[in-house]
């Protein structure tokens, strides 16, 4: 039942041709292999900073308050990057912080892919009022400022890192709601789909089996895009005191502590700000080489 | 980047056209915008600064750059012998300020000071509620509203106040921001234009400065009361630019945009002091800040337990990592320059191992507990979050787990001083008076359970010692029944005492005769600026 | 054109109705005693906490305060702001001028910025001219914006003492605020110096803000002229022996601005986004300021009717947008 469905579907992402063409592309992309080698690498520190971080994060060393790094006046070669304000390694922390990075990327894309799928997928599924009521909402999401809604949405549910994810989830999801329905909505008069209708699939099968694995390539690519922003949004929330609470090394977190030495202790705020821009920058980097492998539009020329 | 340093040298150049020869100009980069203009509805020092210490006068007044009591719009006062009656006699040609929005036709008389106590104090007053939502909190919650029966006109120039009983801590209310005096003659003026509302926007007073403008959030302008009573203010033009992040006041205050800022940041004190065309004051800060437990509940039920926590903290790492160093340890619960604080006090030991012995007599053993941690900065304490992770650490080594928790601010205070709350909560005060009850009865007292006194420490013997001392008059005497109740204290050790932190101001050496307030108030009565 | 237009506005109503119910509830739900935070920090007596309550409201039904309220939001009463007692609207409109301020410089120097940096890119394609302008752009997109403006603000203000840390005018310069925007009320105020001045206090900012805009709108820019240039009459034209000034700047250009246009458009929640993380490092005094300020201080109704001036004014935005896109692009409105 489900051969001839394969045989006239166009495109499977999912297919292993479909699947070493775009590693094809992929890698001829400079950019995007050095994202990828960035961000691989980023995961194994996160993986096993308890074992090759240099220190305990939250080890206070009383009499190294502040201590710059290693390579200017005064630093110490315990400390490559120096302390901060109750001397705790910054290496250390950074690296606990790795954790914390990808915790969030992975459990916010998670959760808004798989609420905005279903969605997506109900509203182009069915249309009519359920579309509409399902976009209406969506709308509405969308017509507050992302940053501004998971700040409120994270007072009421209560500072913390979870209620910080879930905020961000909830303001990110719209984006893979419309992205869904509207391949949906392209691929359902397509005629693999009629005939899957007519061998007799259930409403499930047609949306999960038959229709969505054709969705896929926009979804990893905005998938990508938004493992990004909720690492952004977090430190922001995290920035502004709202996002992972103490002593978690959250990068915002370290940065909104390290705010008042601004003129003074230069390294506190540079260095967790780089390692969110490296992350975040990776990240990027392979969200478009991505895209440029996955759209065949630009595959051409 | 050479179109920058140009624009640069044509502001400055303007910059120093424009502050010419005539006006005397002080800019004060203050800290936070006033909550509004009439002091009688807040409780922020910095709407203080704004309307009752710059544009009013009360009664009496701290003296300059002190908290000892010195006349004002009163010139005498004398407190009948049963203590319950005190008669003001008050000042004769004292003028009322002449602005853009209000002309005075006659000067200040008793109905002036009659009408200001009345608005806050009778309920059918027109001005009970007359700004939507706020209300007189300082006259209600400092106990004045219940200790007064009524307040009368002798004649123009003679006011009598009436109390319940007789009470030492009323009288040190009257230098207070709520007690300032406004003109019943504006207020008549405001209620028949029906436009009251106008009476917290723009105040008028006898003080020195007297309110120009105020743009939202920037920028407050005030000019010399001419007719001040005790002479014009050497300065033209006060201006208070609001400049919420201590670090650009900084930034501010060494390009010379401001003369003085209030709190400089305690780990640049060092810095400022290196500037040679800054001068940085400081005076020891008549606040504590502390950690209360909540001593109704298990274990922190047992003193045994509060007095392990309070042996296992490194306070020397507090004061470097917290206060930069810019503090005093505490060794009482009010400010060592308190009259009332005992000397003999020391500050608690750093000893561990005795706070594990103490544990163990005490049966506790794997103890996890909450930690409060302030969610804001303030004198008292200046860094919640890294006071919490400071004492994680330490708490730890005794094998006590803490979990640190917070909330908005707002939400901070009203939970934590409820009778239910669990664990430590960090908290802190600042003197609203020089009266050693402000501290040890405000904080301590069976009858602030519930509300200011987080610890919920209800303990008789001190209790009884606290009310003795209220009834009490003679100072030397009160001493003593102090430096008892604050022995008990220690023996109890309801809180975890840490410091009292210094308060710096920073100013452009230009200006002089400015004396920084040990009560925390930004008051420039006598400054002047030299070219 | 009209009926497209009306047609777009009755597209907002059940959102306005939506976001109106998200604003109130918000704030119910939120922890905390709105008396308590009106109160201050010294507290009140129980009589007055229930008087208070029952003047503020909030002690009938749910529906009944939601009914009220957007009754009072359609007659233009948005409450009272808590900390300061004046009405929400008047505090709003007071400080809106400094964001939209700040948001317009900003988007101007992306956009004139980014436009030319995005042809050049595209024109350039595969060179180290490209490469070097995309890879600027796309760490442009991925910066932090608190964090750039923090280090901005150490090399500019601490190290090279060429802008101020904060603030929108050196503070010698006094005049009434008649717009609103201090480039304006400077010149009126004629005062020699005010305005440049206020562009001074006005750099950082805006380079702030306009970083995340102007790397989108570059990288927008690109694609969109690469996809025109690739189309057949641009071929056409070239292989016409149309000079390549000439292709670029009318054929090409005018056909890859129309999706420009929209990114610019739908930028416009995304720069509140960052006004409000720039505008509390650099103490400016705009709405985003206000907001994070009121929500720290759990100011119900600024919060409440905030959040929604904001939304009203990002889905105006996006309908002049739709509109004016439907114009460029006839093909839209039959759809």
């Amino acid at each position: 039942m489900s051969a001839p469905v394969a045989e006239t579907a166009p495109r499977k992402s999912g297919s292993m041709s479909g699947l070493r063409e775009t590693w094809f592309y992929f890698s001829q992309n400079r950019g995007a292999v050095a994202g990828l080698v960035i961000m691989s690498l980023l995961v194994l520190i996160a993986i096993f900073s308890p074992w090759i971080a240099p220190h305990d994060p939250a080890r206070i060393y009383n009499g190294s308050f502040l201590v710059p790094p290693v390579w200017q006046e005064g630093g110490d070669a315990r400390f490559v990057f120096g302390t901060d304000a109750i001397g705790r390694d910054i290496l250390s922390r950074l690296m606990h912080g790795a954790r914390y990075s990808m915790l969030i990327g992975a459990v916010v894309v998670s959760i808004s892919l798989v609420g905005g799928i279903v969605l997506g997928l109900i509203a182009g599924y069915f249309r009519g009022w359920v579309d509409a009521l399902i976009m209406r909402i969506m709308d509405i999401i969308l017509a507050f400022p992302s940053l501004l809604l998971a700040l409120v949405l994270v007072t009421v549910l209560g500072p913390g890192l979870f209620n910080a994810m879930l905020a961000i989830a909830l303001v990110l999801q719209p984006h893979f709601a419309r992205l869904t329905r509207a391949a949906v909505i392209a691929e359902y008069s397509r005629e693999y789909v009629t005939s899957a209708k007519v061998a007799g699939a259930g409403h499930l099968r047609l949306m999960f089996v038959t229709i969505l694995p054709n969705c896929v390539a926009p979804l990893i690519v905005q998938a990508t895009l938004s493992f990004s922003s909720a690492i952004l949004d977090a430190a922001a929330l995290g920035f502004l005191g709202l996002g992972a609470q103490p002593p978690a090394p959250e990068w915002g977190t370290m940065l909104a502590d390290a705010r008042e030495f601004i003129l003074r202790a230069w390294w506190v705020i540079t260095i967790p700000g780089l390692a969110i821009l490296v992350t975040v920058l990776a990240i990027n980097l392979i969200g478009d080489g991505l895209r440029d492998a996955l759209d065949p539009k630009l595959k051409r020329s | 980047m050479k179109l920058m340093t140009t624009l640069l040298s044509a502001t400055a150049l303007v910059a120093m056209m424009a502050g010419g020869a005539y006006a005397k100009q002080l800019v004060y980069c203050s800290e936070g915008s006033p909550e509004g203009f009439d002091p009688a509805l807040w409780s922020a020092g910095t709407t203080f600064d704004a309307s009752s210490r710059a544009v009013m006068n009360r009664l009496v007044d701290f003296e300059l750059g002190g908290s000892t009591i010195v006349p004002s719009l009163a010139e005498s006062w004398t407190i009948s012998e049963d203590g319950t009656e005190i008669t003001f006699n008050l000042r004769k040609g004292v003028k009322w300020q002449t602005t853009a929005y209000f002309t005075p036709t006659r000067e200040f008389n008793a109905d002036d000071v009659v009408w200001s106590i009345n608005r806050q104090f009778d309920p059918a007053s027109p001005w009970a509620n007359y700004v939507d939502g706020a209300s007189y909190q300082y006259f209600d919650s400092t106990g004045f509203k219940a200790a007064l029966k009524s307040v009368e006109k002798i004649d123009d120039y003679t006011v009598k106040f009436v109390f319940n009983q007789a009470d030492s801590t009323v009288f040190v209310n009257f230098p207070m921001d709520f007690l300032s005096i406004g003109s019943a003659e504006y207020a008549t003026q405001l209620e028949a234009a029906g436009n009251m509302a106008q009476f917290n926007q723009l105040p008028v007073g006898t003080g020195k400065f007297q309110f120009v403008d105020y743009q939202t959030d920037t920028v407050i302008r005030y000019k010399s009361n001419p007719d001040h009573f005790g002479g014009a203010s050497p300065i033209n033009d006060l201006i208070f630019a609001i400049t919420k992040e201590p670090a650009a006041a900084q930034e501010a205050l060494k390009a010379g945009q401001c003369d003085v800022i209030p709190y400089p940041i305690p780990g640049d004190v060092a810095g400022l002091r290196q500037d040679p065309n800054l001068v940085v004051t400081e005076t020891a800060g008549e606040n504590v800040g502390f950690i209360a437990f909540n001593t109704q509940q298990k274990p922190f039920d047992n003193p045994k337990v509060r007095q392990a926590l309070n042996l296992a903290v490194n306070r020397e790492a507090i004061l470097e990592g917290v206060y930069a160093g810019q503090a005093v340890l505490a060794r009482n619960p009010l400010p060592a320059s308190s009259w009332a604080s005992d000397p003999s006090n020391e500050v608690p030991a750093y000893d561990p191992e005795a706070a594990k012995a103490l544990l163990a007599e005490a049966g506790v053993s794997d103890l996890s507990m909450k930690l409060w941690w302030m969610p804001v900065a303030r004198p008292y304490n200046p860094n919640g979050k890294r006071m919490g992770e400071l004492l994680q650490a330490d708490w730890a080594s005794i094998g006590v787990k803490v979990e640190l928790v917070s909330m908005d601010w707002p939400v901070y205070l009203e939970q934590s001083a409820s009778v239910e709350r669990d664990g430590a909560v960090m908290i802190g005060w600042g003197a609203d008076n020089a009266d050693p009850d402000n501290f040890l009865g405000v904080l301590l007292s069976c009858a602030a359970v519930g509300t200011n006194n987080r610890a919920q420490w209800c303990y008789e013997p001190y209790d009884t010692l606290i009310k003795k001392a209220k009834a009490t008059f003679d100072q030397a005497e009160r001493t003593e029944i102090y430096h008892e109740a604050q022995k008990v204290f220690h023996e109890q050790t309801p809180w975890v005492l840490l410091a009292h932190s210094n308060q710096y101001i920073a100013h452009n050496k230009r200006v002089v005769n400015f004396k920084q307030d040990p009560l925390g108030y930004h008051r420039f009565d006598g400054a002047d600026v030299t070219e | 054109m009209l009926r497209y237009f009306l047609y777009r506005l009755a597209l907002l109503i059940p959102t306005f109705i939506g976001v109106t119910i998200v604003a109130f509830f918000f704030i119910r739900i939120l922890p905390g005693d709105p008396v308590q935070v009106l109160a201050g920090e010294r507290g009140v007596s129980p009589e007055r906490h229930a008087e208070v309550l029952a003047r503020l409201g909030f002690d009938r039904p749910l529906w009944e305060q939601y009914f009220s309220y957007l009754w009072n939001v359609l007659r233009g009463d948005f409450g009272i702001s808590f900390a300061s007692k004046r009405p929400v609207a008047q505090e709003f409109f007071s400080r809106f001028p400094a964001t939209v301020e700040l948001a317009l410089c900003a988007m101007i120097i992306a956009t004139a910025l980014g436009i030319p940096a995005g042809i050049l890119a595209a024109v350039k394609r595969g060179t180290w001219i490209d490469q070097a302008t995309m890879g600027t752009a796309l760490v442009g997109y991925s910066m932090p914006i608190f964090w750039w403006g923090m280090l901005l603000i150490i090399l500019f203000s601490g190290i090279l003492h060429w802008t101020p840390v904060s603030g929108r005018i050196a503070l010698n310069y006094f005049f009434p605020s008649v717009t609103g925007f201090m480039l304006i009320d400077s010149l009126l105020s004629g005062q020699k110096g005010a305005f440049l001045s206020a562009l001074h206090y006005l750099v950082l900012p805006t380079v702030v803000l306009a970083t995340i805009p102007l790397a989108v709108i570059a990288r927008q820019t690109r694609s969109a002229m690469l996809e025109v240039l690739g189309e057949d009459y641009v071929r056409t034209a070239r292989a016409k022996g149309l000079q390549p000034r000439r292709i670029i700047g009318i054929h090409a250009l005018r056909n890859a601005m129309i999706p420009v246009i929209t990114t610019i458009g739908l930028q416009v929640g995304l720069l509140m986004a960052g006004a409000i993380l720039t505008e509390t490092i650099f103490s400016w005094p705009g709405i985003g300021k206000w907001m994070i300020e009121a929500v720290n201080k759990r100011d119900y109704f600024v919060v409440q009717s905030g959040l929604l001036l904001i939304a009203l004014i990002i889905m105006a935005v996006n309908l002049i947008v739709d509109v004016l896109y439907a114009v460029i692009n006839p093909r839209i409105r039959h759809q």
